[in-house]
Protein backbone atom coordinates (compact mmCIF):
# COMPACT_ATOMS: atom_id res chain seq x y z
CA UNK A 1 0.00 0.00 0.00
CA UNK A 2 1.22 3.73 -0.25
CA UNK A 3 2.37 5.02 2.79
CA UNK A 4 2.61 8.14 4.48
CA UNK A 5 3.50 10.27 7.93
CA UNK A 6 1.60 13.26 9.34
CA UNK A 7 3.48 16.41 7.90
CA UNK A 8 4.84 18.55 11.38
CA UNK A 9 2.18 19.99 13.11
CA UNK A 10 3.62 23.80 12.92
CA UNK A 11 4.18 23.39 8.65
CA UNK A 12 0.33 22.79 8.40
CA UNK A 13 -0.53 25.54 10.48
CA UNK A 14 1.71 27.60 8.57
CA UNK A 15 0.26 26.81 5.25
CA UNK A 16 -3.63 27.20 7.27
CA UNK A 17 -2.57 31.14 8.16
CA UNK A 18 -4.91 33.03 7.05
CA UNK A 19 -7.99 31.06 6.09
CA UNK A 20 -10.63 30.56 8.38
CA UNK A 21 -13.00 28.62 7.37
CA UNK A 22 -11.27 25.10 6.46
CA UNK A 23 -12.30 21.33 5.55
CA UNK A 24 -10.10 18.29 6.16
CA UNK A 25 -10.63 15.64 3.65
CA UNK A 26 -9.55 12.55 5.11
CA UNK A 27 -8.86 9.06 2.92
CA UNK A 28 -10.03 5.40 3.88
CA UNK A 29 -7.83 3.52 2.05
CA UNK A 30 -4.23 3.09 1.92
CA UNK A 31 -3.34 6.30 4.55
CA UNK A 32 -6.07 5.11 6.78
CA UNK A 33 -4.38 1.67 7.38
CA UNK A 34 -1.05 3.09 7.66
CA UNK A 35 -2.50 5.29 10.04
CA UNK A 36 -1.64 8.89 8.69
CA UNK A 37 -5.01 10.24 7.24
CA UNK A 38 -7.97 8.44 8.12
CA UNK A 39 -11.05 9.45 10.04
CA UNK A 40 -9.05 9.14 13.51
CA UNK A 41 -6.16 10.98 12.27
CA UNK A 42 -8.57 13.67 10.88
CA UNK A 43 -10.25 14.17 13.84
CA UNK A 44 -6.78 14.90 16.02
CA UNK A 45 -5.15 16.83 13.83
CA UNK A 46 -8.63 18.98 13.70
CA UNK A 47 -8.73 19.17 17.76
CA UNK A 48 -4.99 19.73 17.48
CA UNK A 49 -5.61 23.14 14.97
CA UNK A 50 -8.68 24.09 16.71
CA UNK A 51 -7.12 24.46 20.22
CA UNK A 52 -3.92 25.89 18.39
CA UNK A 53 -5.40 28.38 16.62
CA UNK A 54 -8.10 29.60 20.03
CA UNK A 55 -4.48 29.65 22.02
CA UNK A 56 -3.54 32.19 19.34
CA UNK A 57 -6.48 34.46 19.14
CA UNK A 58 -7.42 33.71 15.85
CA UNK A 59 -9.91 30.97 15.74
CA UNK A 60 -10.71 28.78 13.06
CA UNK A 61 -13.57 26.99 11.55
CA UNK A 62 -12.27 23.63 10.86
CA UNK A 63 -14.46 20.44 9.71
CA UNK A 64 -13.99 17.20 8.48
CA UNK A 65 -14.46 14.71 6.09
CA UNK A 66 -13.39 11.04 5.27
CA UNK A 67 -14.18 9.75 1.78
CA UNK A 68 -13.60 6.10 0.73
CA UNK A 69 -10.80 6.71 -1.58
CA UNK A 70 -9.36 10.48 -3.12
CA UNK A 71 -8.20 8.84 -5.77
CA UNK A 72 -11.44 7.92 -7.06
CA UNK A 73 -13.52 10.24 -8.69
CA UNK A 74 -16.73 8.46 -7.64
CA UNK A 75 -16.08 9.21 -4.07
CA UNK A 76 -14.94 12.48 -4.79
CA UNK A 77 -18.87 13.26 -5.72
CA UNK A 78 -19.89 13.50 -2.24
CA UNK A 79 -17.51 16.95 -1.68
CA UNK A 80 -18.96 18.85 -4.84
CA UNK A 81 -21.88 19.95 -2.84
CA UNK A 82 -19.93 20.49 0.24
CA UNK A 83 -17.11 22.50 -0.48
CA UNK A 84 -18.01 25.93 -1.65
CA UNK A 85 -18.61 27.29 1.78
CA UNK A 86 -14.76 26.74 2.61
CA UNK A 87 -12.03 29.03 2.01
CA UNK A 88 -9.36 26.20 1.43
CA UNK A 89 -9.24 22.68 2.19
CA UNK A 90 -6.63 20.22 3.79
CA UNK A 91 -6.16 16.73 2.40
CA UNK A 92 -4.68 13.56 4.64
CA UNK A 93 -4.74 11.56 1.67
CA UNK A 94 -1.38 10.55 -0.26
CA UNK A 95 -0.14 12.70 -2.80
CA UNK A 96 -2.13 11.30 -5.90
CA UNK A 97 -5.20 12.22 -3.58
CA UNK A 98 -4.09 15.59 -2.99
CA UNK A 99 -3.80 15.99 -6.97
CA UNK A 100 -6.95 14.83 -7.48
CA UNK A 101 -9.10 16.93 -4.86
CA UNK A 102 -6.81 20.43 -6.70
CA UNK A 103 -7.95 18.84 -9.96
CA UNK A 104 -11.83 19.08 -9.21
CA UNK A 105 -12.06 22.00 -7.11
CA UNK A 106 -9.07 24.05 -8.78
CA UNK A 107 -10.63 28.03 -7.53
CA UNK A 108 -10.15 26.66 -4.09
CA UNK A 109 -6.20 26.34 -2.26
CA UNK A 110 -5.96 22.27 -0.84
CA UNK A 111 -2.92 21.47 1.25
CA UNK A 112 -1.19 18.72 1.99
CA UNK A 113 -1.45 17.30 5.75
CA UNK A 114 0.87 14.33 5.29
CA UNK A 115 4.04 13.65 3.35
CA UNK A 116 3.77 10.59 1.28
CA UNK A 117 6.55 7.95 1.41
CA UNK A 118 6.10 5.01 -0.50
CA UNK A 119 5.10 2.33 -1.34
CA UNK A 120 5.34 -0.27 1.56
CA UNK A 121 4.39 -3.13 3.54
CA UNK A 122 2.75 -3.63 6.99
CA UNK A 123 5.72 -5.57 9.39
CA UNK A 124 3.57 -4.81 12.47
CA UNK A 125 1.22 -2.37 13.93
CA UNK A 126 2.49 1.34 12.82
CA UNK A 127 5.29 -0.07 11.30
CA UNK A 128 5.76 -0.10 7.86
CA UNK A 129 8.91 -0.81 4.90
CA UNK A 130 9.23 0.65 1.96
CA UNK A 131 9.67 -2.24 -1.17
CA UNK A 132 8.88 -0.62 -4.28
CA UNK A 133 9.69 2.92 -6.03
CA UNK A 134 7.71 2.09 -9.14
CA UNK A 135 10.61 1.94 -11.33
CA UNK A 136 8.19 0.62 -14.51
CA UNK A 137 10.89 -2.08 -15.55
CA UNK A 138 10.53 -4.61 -12.78
CA UNK A 139 13.81 -6.41 -11.73
CA UNK A 140 12.87 -8.87 -9.16
CA UNK A 141 12.48 -12.22 -10.95
CA UNK A 142 16.33 -11.50 -11.81
CA UNK A 143 16.88 -10.66 -8.19
CA UNK A 144 15.58 -13.15 -5.66
CA UNK A 145 12.50 -11.32 -5.29
CA UNK A 146 14.18 -8.78 -3.63
CA UNK A 147 14.07 -4.95 -4.76
CA UNK A 148 17.48 -3.46 -5.08
CA UNK A 149 16.11 -0.09 -6.60
CA UNK A 150 14.18 0.50 -3.13
CA UNK A 151 16.47 -1.47 -0.64
CA UNK A 152 19.62 -1.20 -1.91
CA UNK A 153 20.51 2.42 -0.57
CA UNK A 154 22.54 3.03 -4.00
CA UNK A 155 19.96 1.65 -6.14
CA UNK A 156 22.56 -0.40 -7.63
CA UNK A 157 21.84 -3.13 -10.44
CA UNK A 158 25.33 -4.87 -9.82
CA UNK A 159 25.82 -5.25 -6.41
CA UNK A 160 27.13 -5.75 -3.50
CA UNK A 161 29.46 -2.49 -3.63
CA UNK A 162 32.52 -2.32 -1.26
CA UNK A 163 30.70 -1.20 1.65
CA UNK A 164 28.61 -4.27 2.22
CA UNK A 165 29.60 -4.54 6.08
CA UNK A 166 28.82 -8.19 7.41
CA UNK A 167 25.66 -7.96 5.74
CA UNK A 168 25.03 -4.41 6.75
CA UNK A 169 24.65 -1.65 4.22
CA UNK A 170 27.59 1.36 4.58
CA UNK A 171 24.91 3.41 5.54
CA UNK A 172 23.82 1.51 8.65
CA UNK A 173 24.62 -1.34 10.88
CA UNK A 174 20.88 -1.61 10.87
CA UNK A 175 20.12 -1.46 7.84
CA UNK A 176 20.79 -4.95 5.90
CA UNK A 177 22.28 -4.65 2.32
CA UNK A 178 20.20 -5.82 -0.31
CA UNK A 179 22.63 -7.29 -2.37
CA UNK A 180 23.91 -9.80 0.87
CA UNK A 181 20.52 -10.30 0.62
CA UNK A 182 20.19 -10.87 -3.01
CA UNK A 183 23.17 -13.36 -2.84
CA UNK A 184 22.12 -15.27 0.21
CA UNK A 185 17.97 -16.16 -1.40
CA UNK A 186 20.01 -16.56 -5.34
CA UNK A 187 22.91 -19.10 -3.42
CA UNK A 188 20.40 -20.83 -1.59
CA UNK A 189 17.98 -21.45 -4.57
CA UNK A 190 21.10 -22.44 -6.61
CA UNK A 191 20.50 -19.37 -8.76
CA UNK A 192 23.40 -17.53 -8.92
CA UNK A 193 23.94 -17.26 -12.29
CA UNK A 194 21.35 -14.66 -12.62
CA UNK A 195 23.52 -11.84 -11.46
CA UNK A 196 27.18 -13.77 -12.51
CA UNK A 197 25.88 -12.01 -15.95
CA UNK A 198 26.35 -8.11 -15.85
CA UNK A 199 23.31 -6.33 -15.80
CA UNK A 200 23.34 -3.66 -18.28
CA UNK A 201 22.01 0.14 -17.44
CA UNK A 202 18.46 0.34 -16.89
CA UNK A 203 16.36 2.54 -19.03
CA UNK A 204 14.64 4.46 -16.65
CA UNK A 205 10.67 4.54 -17.61
CA UNK A 206 9.97 6.97 -14.33
CA UNK A 207 11.44 10.28 -16.20
CA UNK A 208 7.91 11.15 -17.53
CA UNK A 209 4.65 11.01 -15.84
CA UNK A 210 3.48 7.84 -16.79
CA UNK A 211 -0.06 6.69 -18.20
CA UNK A 212 -1.32 3.12 -18.26
CA UNK A 213 -4.15 1.41 -20.18
CA UNK A 214 -4.49 -2.33 -19.21
CA UNK A 215 -5.07 -4.06 -22.86
CA UNK A 216 -8.83 -3.96 -24.11
CA UNK A 217 -8.93 -0.57 -22.63
CA UNK A 218 -8.39 3.07 -23.88
CA UNK A 219 -8.77 6.19 -22.75
CA UNK A 220 -12.03 7.65 -22.53
CA UNK A 221 -13.22 10.88 -24.30
CA UNK A 222 -14.17 12.73 -21.50
CA UNK A 223 -12.64 12.29 -17.91
CA UNK A 224 -14.09 14.63 -16.16
CA UNK B 1 48.77 -0.15 -26.14
CA UNK B 2 45.30 0.56 -24.87
CA UNK B 3 46.03 3.77 -24.35
CA UNK B 4 49.64 4.98 -23.75
CA UNK B 5 49.65 5.85 -20.51
CA UNK B 6 52.21 5.52 -18.57
CA UNK B 7 50.86 3.23 -15.38
CA UNK B 8 50.09 0.69 -18.70
CA UNK B 9 53.56 1.01 -20.65
CA UNK B 10 54.81 -0.22 -16.69
CA UNK B 11 52.63 -2.96 -16.21
CA UNK B 12 52.12 -4.03 -19.78
CA UNK B 13 56.51 -4.31 -19.50
CA UNK B 14 56.27 -6.37 -16.41
CA UNK B 15 57.33 -4.13 -14.17
CA UNK B 16 56.23 -4.11 -10.84
CA UNK B 17 53.92 -0.87 -10.40
CA UNK B 18 53.17 1.69 -8.01
CA UNK B 19 50.33 4.16 -7.91
CA UNK B 20 49.84 6.91 -5.14
CA UNK B 21 47.11 8.94 -3.97
CA UNK B 22 46.13 12.84 -3.82
CA UNK B 23 42.94 14.31 -2.46
CA UNK B 24 42.08 17.39 -3.90
CA UNK B 25 41.40 20.12 -1.44
CA UNK B 26 37.98 21.68 0.14
CA UNK B 27 39.14 24.81 -1.54
CA UNK B 28 41.13 26.79 -4.74
CA UNK B 29 44.55 26.73 -4.25
CA UNK B 30 46.16 25.37 -6.80
CA UNK B 31 48.89 25.53 -4.34
CA UNK B 32 47.92 23.19 -2.27
CA UNK B 33 47.46 20.40 -4.91
CA UNK B 34 50.61 21.36 -6.58
CA UNK B 35 52.55 20.93 -3.00
CA UNK B 36 51.38 17.67 -2.41
CA UNK B 37 52.32 16.08 -6.01
CA UNK B 38 55.86 17.56 -5.58
CA UNK B 39 56.18 14.83 -2.59
CA UNK B 40 54.96 12.19 -4.95
CA UNK B 41 57.44 13.18 -8.42
CA UNK B 42 59.29 10.40 -9.35
CA UNK B 43 58.09 8.08 -6.98
CA UNK B 44 54.92 6.65 -8.19
CA UNK B 45 53.68 5.86 -11.55
CA UNK B 46 50.70 6.96 -11.53
CA UNK B 47 48.24 8.73 -8.87
CA UNK B 48 44.75 8.38 -8.38
CA UNK B 49 43.06 11.91 -8.07
CA UNK B 50 39.99 11.48 -5.64
CA UNK B 51 36.69 11.97 -6.55
CA UNK B 52 34.35 14.07 -3.81
CA UNK B 53 36.03 11.62 -1.44
CA UNK B 54 33.54 10.48 1.21
CA UNK B 55 30.80 12.39 -0.16
CA UNK B 56 33.01 15.60 0.40
CA UNK B 57 32.72 18.59 -1.82
CA UNK B 58 36.46 18.93 -3.12
CA UNK B 59 37.88 20.59 -5.87
CA UNK B 60 36.62 18.80 -9.51
CA UNK B 61 39.07 15.48 -9.95
CA UNK B 62 39.74 16.34 -13.98
CA UNK B 63 40.83 20.05 -12.75
CA UNK B 64 43.09 18.37 -9.50
CA UNK B 65 44.09 16.00 -12.62
CA UNK B 66 45.38 18.77 -14.81
CA UNK B 67 47.18 20.47 -12.18
CA UNK B 68 49.39 17.31 -11.18
CA UNK B 69 50.10 16.73 -15.30
CA UNK B 70 51.47 20.37 -15.19
CA UNK B 71 53.83 19.00 -11.89
CA UNK B 72 55.10 16.24 -14.52
CA UNK B 73 53.07 13.34 -12.72
CA UNK B 74 50.43 11.22 -14.77
CA UNK B 75 46.68 11.14 -13.14
CA UNK B 76 44.75 8.36 -12.56
CA UNK B 77 41.38 10.51 -12.60
CA UNK B 78 38.72 8.85 -10.47
CA UNK B 79 35.25 9.06 -11.51
CA UNK B 80 31.89 7.63 -9.04
CA UNK B 81 28.54 7.19 -10.00
CA UNK B 82 26.87 9.23 -7.03
CA UNK B 83 27.19 12.61 -8.33
CA UNK B 84 26.91 12.22 -12.23
CA UNK B 85 24.38 11.08 -15.10
CA UNK B 86 25.18 8.99 -17.85
CA UNK B 87 25.34 11.86 -19.87
CA UNK B 88 27.64 13.68 -17.68
CA UNK B 89 29.96 11.65 -16.77
CA UNK B 90 30.80 10.70 -20.65
CA UNK B 91 31.16 14.56 -21.24
CA UNK B 92 33.63 14.63 -18.54
CA UNK B 93 35.34 11.72 -20.49
CA UNK B 94 35.45 13.11 -23.38
CA UNK B 95 36.78 16.51 -21.95
CA UNK B 96 39.32 14.68 -19.59
CA UNK B 97 40.41 12.62 -22.81
CA UNK B 98 40.68 15.88 -24.84
CA UNK B 99 43.25 17.85 -21.88
CA UNK B 100 45.45 14.97 -21.44
CA UNK B 101 44.43 12.46 -18.87
CA UNK B 102 44.62 8.71 -19.71
CA UNK B 103 44.06 6.47 -17.01
CA UNK B 104 40.26 6.52 -15.41
CA UNK B 105 39.35 4.32 -12.13
CA UNK B 106 35.45 3.48 -12.45
CA UNK B 107 33.92 3.39 -8.70
CA UNK B 108 30.27 3.54 -7.22
CA UNK B 109 30.99 6.06 -4.87
CA UNK B 110 30.43 6.24 -0.99
CA UNK B 111 26.83 7.06 -0.28
CA UNK B 112 26.57 11.00 0.31
CA UNK B 113 24.65 10.05 3.44
CA UNK B 114 28.53 10.09 4.96
CA UNK B 115 29.78 13.38 3.22
CA UNK B 116 28.62 17.09 4.09
CA UNK B 117 25.14 17.35 2.03
CA UNK B 118 23.97 14.28 3.43
CA UNK B 119 20.25 15.32 1.84
CA UNK B 120 21.64 15.44 -1.98
CA UNK B 121 19.85 13.47 -4.26
CA UNK B 122 22.14 10.32 -5.34
CA UNK B 123 22.46 9.99 -9.20
CA UNK B 124 23.68 6.43 -9.30
CA UNK B 125 22.17 6.67 -12.74
CA UNK B 126 24.55 4.03 -13.64
CA UNK B 127 27.28 1.68 -11.71
CA UNK B 128 30.09 0.67 -11.76
CA UNK B 129 30.05 -2.22 -13.50
CA UNK B 130 27.98 -0.61 -16.27
CA UNK B 131 30.73 2.29 -16.09
CA UNK B 132 33.10 0.49 -17.07
CA UNK B 133 31.56 -1.50 -19.42
CA UNK B 134 31.06 2.35 -20.90
CA UNK B 135 34.13 3.64 -20.66
CA UNK B 136 35.03 0.37 -22.88
CA UNK B 137 32.28 0.79 -25.44
CA UNK B 138 33.33 4.75 -25.80
CA UNK B 139 37.27 3.59 -26.26
CA UNK B 140 36.84 0.05 -28.34
CA UNK B 141 33.26 0.64 -30.23
CA UNK B 142 33.36 4.37 -30.91
CA UNK B 143 30.38 4.61 -29.54
CA UNK B 144 28.18 6.16 -26.72
CA UNK B 145 26.36 4.53 -24.04
CA UNK B 146 23.67 5.08 -26.05
CA UNK B 147 24.82 3.49 -29.59
CA UNK B 148 25.38 6.82 -31.03
CA UNK B 149 28.75 7.26 -32.79
CA UNK B 150 31.48 9.05 -31.12
CA UNK B 151 34.12 10.93 -33.11
CA UNK B 152 37.57 10.19 -31.77
CA UNK B 153 37.36 8.14 -28.77
CA UNK B 154 39.07 8.42 -25.41
CA UNK B 155 41.78 6.12 -25.45
CA UNK B 156 41.56 5.11 -21.75
CA UNK B 157 43.13 2.57 -19.63
CA UNK B 158 40.42 1.34 -17.26
CA UNK B 159 40.59 0.82 -13.63
CA UNK B 160 38.25 -0.08 -11.05
CA UNK B 161 38.26 -1.48 -7.27
CA UNK B 162 37.83 -4.42 -5.78
CA UNK B 163 37.53 -5.02 -1.77
CA UNK B 164 38.67 -8.92 -0.92
CA UNK B 165 37.05 -8.59 2.03
CA UNK B 166 33.49 -7.27 2.10
CA UNK B 167 31.35 -10.62 2.81
CA UNK B 168 29.86 -12.44 1.16
CA UNK B 169 33.75 -13.27 1.09
CA UNK B 170 32.78 -16.31 -1.96
CA UNK B 171 31.23 -13.56 -3.88
CA UNK B 172 33.77 -11.51 -4.14
CA UNK B 173 36.26 -13.58 -6.88
CA UNK B 174 33.08 -13.45 -9.13
CA UNK B 175 32.97 -10.01 -9.07
CA UNK B 176 35.92 -9.44 -9.85
CA UNK B 177 35.49 -11.48 -12.76
CA UNK B 178 32.13 -9.61 -13.62
CA UNK B 179 35.08 -6.02 -13.43
CA UNK B 180 36.93 -8.08 -15.82
CA UNK B 181 33.87 -9.18 -18.46
CA UNK B 182 33.00 -5.62 -18.30
CA UNK B 183 36.28 -4.57 -19.61
CA UNK B 184 38.37 -3.49 -16.87
CA UNK B 185 42.33 -3.38 -17.35
CA UNK B 186 43.63 -3.06 -13.54
CA UNK B 187 41.70 -2.95 -10.45
CA UNK B 188 43.15 -1.43 -7.40
CA UNK B 189 42.08 -2.92 -4.34
CA UNK B 190 40.81 -1.58 -0.86
CA UNK B 191 43.54 -1.07 1.97
CA UNK B 192 45.17 -5.07 2.93
CA UNK B 193 45.42 -5.66 6.48
CA UNK B 194 44.50 -9.04 6.59
CA UNK B 195 46.86 -10.55 4.79
CA UNK B 196 45.38 -14.20 5.03
CA UNK B 197 42.07 -13.47 3.81
CA UNK B 198 44.15 -11.33 0.70
CA UNK B 199 46.05 -14.79 -0.31
CA UNK B 200 43.21 -16.38 -0.37
CA UNK B 201 41.55 -14.15 -2.59
CA UNK B 202 44.07 -13.82 -4.87
CA UNK B 203 44.72 -17.58 -5.19
CA UNK B 204 41.37 -18.03 -5.70
CA UNK B 205 41.68 -15.15 -8.64
CA UNK B 206 44.53 -17.22 -10.08
CA UNK B 207 42.90 -20.45 -10.05
CA UNK B 208 39.91 -18.80 -12.52
CA UNK B 209 43.06 -17.38 -14.47
CA UNK B 210 41.30 -13.91 -13.84
CA UNK B 211 44.64 -12.68 -12.61
CA UNK B 212 46.37 -13.18 -16.27
CA UNK B 213 43.51 -10.78 -17.54
CA UNK B 214 43.89 -8.08 -15.49
CA UNK B 215 46.42 -5.99 -13.42
CA UNK B 216 46.17 -6.18 -9.59
CA UNK B 217 47.29 -3.38 -7.75
CA UNK B 218 47.61 -4.57 -3.75
CA UNK B 219 46.29 -1.41 -1.42
CA UNK B 220 48.66 -0.46 0.87
CA UNK B 221 47.68 2.10 3.49
CA UNK B 222 50.82 2.81 6.73
CA UNK B 223 48.73 3.06 9.83
CA UNK B 224 49.86 6.34 11.58
CA UNK B 225 48.63 5.77 14.52
CA UNK B 226 46.62 3.15 16.63
CA UNK B 227 43.61 5.76 16.88
CA UNK B 228 43.96 5.83 12.82
CA UNK B 229 44.02 1.90 13.16
CA UNK B 230 40.97 1.56 15.63
CA UNK B 231 38.92 3.81 13.66
CA UNK B 232 39.62 2.04 10.46
CA UNK B 233 38.75 -1.28 12.31
CA UNK B 234 35.29 -0.02 13.86
CA UNK B 235 33.97 3.17 11.42
CA UNK B 236 35.13 2.35 7.55
CA UNK B 237 32.65 0.28 6.38
CA UNK B 238 34.19 -2.65 4.32
CA UNK B 239 37.60 -2.60 5.88
CA UNK B 240 38.99 -5.52 7.67
CA UNK B 241 42.00 -4.46 10.15
CA UNK B 242 42.99 -7.75 12.28
CA UNK B 243 43.79 -7.20 16.03
CA UNK B 244 47.36 -7.97 15.58
CA UNK B 245 48.09 -5.19 13.48
CA UNK B 246 46.59 -3.30 16.36
CA UNK B 247 48.73 -4.68 18.82
CA UNK B 248 51.87 -4.62 16.84
CA UNK B 249 51.44 -0.71 16.33
CA UNK B 250 50.28 -0.63 20.06
CA UNK B 251 53.82 -2.74 21.36
CA UNK B 252 56.13 -0.32 19.49
CA UNK B 253 55.65 2.34 22.31
CA UNK B 254 55.42 6.02 22.33
CA UNK B 255 56.93 7.84 19.22
CA UNK B 256 57.62 4.78 17.31
CA UNK B 257 54.26 3.75 16.65
CA UNK B 258 54.38 5.72 12.94
CA UNK B 259 57.59 4.25 12.02
CA UNK B 260 55.91 0.96 12.67
CA UNK B 261 53.10 1.27 10.69
CA UNK B 262 55.61 2.38 7.68
CA UNK B 263 57.65 -0.93 8.37
CA UNK B 264 54.59 -3.35 8.52
CA UNK B 265 53.37 -1.68 4.92
CA UNK B 266 57.07 -2.50 3.68
CA UNK B 267 56.54 -5.71 4.72
CA UNK B 268 53.27 -5.91 3.02
CA UNK B 269 54.79 -4.68 -0.37
CA UNK B 270 57.98 -6.83 -0.13
CA UNK B 271 55.33 -10.16 0.46
CA UNK B 272 53.62 -8.40 -2.74
CA UNK B 273 56.02 -8.50 -4.70
CA UNK B 274 56.88 -12.22 -4.68
CA UNK B 275 52.96 -12.84 -4.54
CA UNK B 276 51.54 -14.66 -8.15
CA UNK B 277 48.59 -12.73 -9.41
CA UNK B 278 49.60 -8.86 -7.79
CA UNK B 279 50.92 -6.77 -10.52
CA UNK B 280 51.55 -3.71 -8.20
CA UNK B 281 51.06 -1.69 -5.23
CA UNK B 282 48.52 1.22 -4.88
CA UNK B 283 49.99 3.09 -1.90
CA UNK B 284 47.34 5.34 -0.25
CA UNK B 285 48.99 7.48 1.98
CA UNK B 286 46.02 9.48 3.55
CA UNK B 287 47.33 13.30 3.97
CA UNK B 288 50.81 11.74 4.65
CA UNK B 289 52.04 12.21 1.22
CA UNK B 290 55.03 13.85 2.29
CA UNK B 291 55.84 10.16 3.44
CA UNK B 292 55.88 8.61 0.18
CA UNK B 293 59.21 9.23 -0.62
CA UNK B 294 60.62 7.41 2.57
CA UNK B 295 57.85 4.55 2.10
CA UNK B 296 58.76 3.92 -1.23
CA UNK B 297 62.58 4.11 -0.21
CA UNK B 298 62.43 2.12 2.75
CA UNK B 299 59.81 -0.65 0.03
CA UNK B 300 63.12 -0.71 -2.17
CA UNK B 301 60.61 0.73 -5.12
CA UNK B 302 62.81 3.25 -6.42
CA UNK B 303 63.86 4.37 -9.02
CA UNK B 304 60.63 4.08 -10.86
CA UNK B 305 61.16 2.75 -14.72
CA UNK B 306 61.15 5.36 -16.88
CA UNK B 307 59.60 4.54 -20.30
S1 LIG C 1 12.36 -3.43 -9.51
FE1 LIG C 1 11.79 -2.63 -7.51
S2 LIG C 1 11.06 -0.55 -7.91
FE2 LIG C 1 11.07 -1.61 -9.85
S3 LIG C 1 8.94 -2.37 -10.00
FE3 LIG C 1 10.22 -4.04 -9.15
S4 LIG C 1 9.96 -3.81 -6.94
FE4 LIG C 1 9.27 -1.88 -7.84
S1 LIG D 1 26.13 -1.88 1.08
FE1 LIG D 1 24.66 -3.13 -0.06
S2 LIG D 1 22.67 -2.06 0.12
FE2 LIG D 1 24.28 -0.65 0.77
S3 LIG D 1 24.77 0.53 -1.07
FE3 LIG D 1 26.23 -1.18 -1.04
S4 LIG D 1 25.24 -2.83 -2.18
FE4 LIG D 1 23.67 -1.31 -1.74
Amino acid sequence: MIVAKRKPFDEIDNMLKGYKKVLNVGCGTCVALCLAGGEKEVEILNSEIDMARKLAGDPITIEGITIERQCDREYLEALDSKVEEYQAILSMACGVGVQFLAERFPQIPVFPAVDTSGLSANQAVGWYEERCRACSSCVLGLTGGICPVTMCAKGLYNGPCGGTNQGSCEIDKNQPCAWYMIYERLSNQGRLDNILAITPPMDWQNQVPRTLIQPGYKKPEDVS
Amino acid sequence: MKSGSNLEKVLTAGHFALTGELGPPRGTSAEDVKKKASHLKGMVDAVNITDNQTAMVRMASWAASLLIMEEGLEPNYQMVCRDRNRLAMQADILGAYALGIRNMLCLSGDHQKFGDHPTAKGVFDIDSMQLIGMVKKMRDENKFLSGADLEESPKMFIGAAANPFAEPFEWRVHRLAKKIHAGVDFIQTQCIYNMDKFRKWISQANDMGLTEKVYILAGVTPMKSVGMARYMKNNVPGMDVPDEIINRLRGAGKGKIAAEGIKIACEQIEEFKQMKGVAGVHLMAIEWEHKVPEIAEQAKMLPRPQL
